[in-house]
């Protein structure tokens, strides 16, 4: 059964969620991907304030194309997930409730999802032109000089996402990664 | 004296100006990113003819109707238009008038500019930066005759990343080397944009099995291997493959890989190299003979 998301969404409506249902989303979403992660990471790290209140928030692992003339955006599909895992804990705590990508997470990330009722969706990977028929309206949030991997906010309506990873830290995927996690607070 | 006019070798030489080359390599830079193959697209269709998994069945659809997005609104096929590949093979007969790899470069640069694509590359591994463009990878191979060929493979780094190495013992069997191929496509899981295409490179030196791993890509998938010990190795493979499990997105289902493709090369009695080369379901494209 196909069920409905808003976002950014209370951690009380996530629990409805279950890993293998389909949602669609409608809302906003934030860009970040790889050097997005690190800056946010390690502002977190020395106490600064974020470009962004992260509480209920989505982010989208995404670099879109440049935007083609006449259009909101250019093509924009879900990038790696897995790739952003050493910093998603901490973003985690931060209070991030949703975060949509492709691919399979590392354990860690699964426990952290459950410890803090987040959930992770995924999103047709490699299908980054009909993604863009979702998104309504774009606007920089920050990190510009990163090009395609500055944050935007998107706003999307009835964007196609699966349940990957469910507050209840339940999966669709029957094997995670189980590499250590690798950075400063590893103890986290 | 002969005169090089009367030259009979001379009368064979073509020139082909430079910025023919640039022209042409842009328009395949714009191809192949919003394109998809035609082998591509048949094989999803057969898969999904084939595929009775409700999430596989929808994930194929999306990733059909993606393509025809991308071709009704000349758009990325993925927003990954990757670090593109070229390949070209020049006649010894030809002349290229002026400098060839200023040429595509430059083309890349035009295609990637009117394609509104995204710039995937940064100039240095280590310092990153933003990255400023679309820097072509130039692979160059002299042919005979008067032809100059040039394929464009702008390959995703997603998958790109998810390509392995191995140097077997000279006495391994034929079981190693698939069970490496298997693990490979195991590892990459839901990671790399399944079905996957699977290139494998085996012989050679190391850089050598996995270039011909990356050019096994570029195979058309219906085409079957006139090497009949490799074309039942790819069919083999590909039955493996397809048990694992992983299907479209990782979200489960029978087709897991559309191909199978492999390439070899005579080695050295001391090895045997297997590389493994995955490329997601946008497998990209294009070629042009001149």
């Amino acid at each position: 059964m196909v069920k409905e998301l808003t976002t950014p969404t209370s951690k009380k409506s996530l629990e409805k969620l279950r890993a293998g249902e389909q949602v669609l989303l409608s809302g906003f979403i934030y860009t970040a991907r790889d050097q997005a992660h690190k800056r946010l990471y390690q502002m977190i790290l020395r106490g600064e304030k974020l470009p962004l209140v992260l509480e209920g928030q989505a982010i989208y692992y995404c670099g879109p194309t440049k935007t083609p003339k006449g259009k909101i955006i250019g093509s924009c599909g879900p990038t790696t997930s897995g790739r952003m895992d050493d910093f998603t804990p901490l973003l985690l705590r931060q209070g991030l409730a949703v975060m949509i990508g492709k691919g399979n997470r590392s354990e860690f990330v699964r426990k952290a999802i459950k410890e803090y009722k987040a959930v992770y969706l995924v999103a047709p990977a490699g299908c980054g032109a009909l993604l863009s028929t979702f998104v309504k309206e774009v606007s920089p949030i920050a990190f510009k000089d990163l090009g395609p991997e500055a944050i935007y906010r998107l706003k999307v309506e009835k964007m196609p996402l699966w349940v990957a990873i469910d507050s209840y830290a339940g999966t669709i995927f029957p094997k995670l990664n189980n590499r250590p996690k690798n950075n400063e607070e590893a103890t986290d | 004296m002969v005169s090089l006019k009367n030259d009979e070798e001379f009368q064979k030489i073509r020139i082909i100006p430079a910025r023919v080359i640039q022209q042409t390599v842009g328009n395949l830079c714009l191809q192949a990113n919003t394109l998809l193959r035609k082998d591509v697209i048949i094989a999803l269709n057969k898969a999904l003819a084939k595929e009775k998994n409700q999430r596989a069945r929808i994930c194929l659809k999306q990733i059909l109707d993606n393509a025809q997005i991308a071709r009704s609104e000349k758009l990325a096929i993925c927003q990954d238009t990757g670090l593109p590949s070229v390949f070209i093979e020049i006649g010894s007969n030809v002349h290229v008038d002026g400098n060839l790899y200023k040429a595509v470069s430059s083309g890349v640069m035009e295609g990637y500019r009117r394609g509104y694509f995204r710039d995937s590359v940064v100039i240095d591994p280590l310092e990153r930066a933003t990255p400023a463009s679309s820097i072509p990878l130039v692979h160059t191979e002299i042919t005979g005759g008067r032809r100059l060929h040039i394929i464009v493979l702008p390959k995703g780094f997603g998958c790109e990343n998810k390509t392995r190495l191995k140097m077997f013992l000279p006495t391994a069997s034929k079981e190693e080397i698939i069970a490496f191929i298997i693990e490979t496509v195991s590892c990459a899981g839901a990671d790399a944009c399944p079905p996957y295409i699977v290139g494998v490179g085996i012989g050679g030196t190391a850089d050598y099995a996995c270039f011909i791993a990356k050019k096994a890509l570029l195979r058309p998938l219906n085409h079957r291997n006139s090497d009949s010990v490799l074309a039942n190795l790819e069919d083999t493979l590909l039955k493996k493959i397809n048990r694992l499990g992983i299907g479209p997105m990782g979200l489960g289902g029978k087709t897991t890989a559309l191909a199978v493709k492999i390439e070899k090369a005579a080695t050295h009695i001391a090895g045997l190299p297997v590389c493994v080369n995955i490329s997601c379901h946008a497998l990209r494209s294009a070629e042009a003979d001149i």
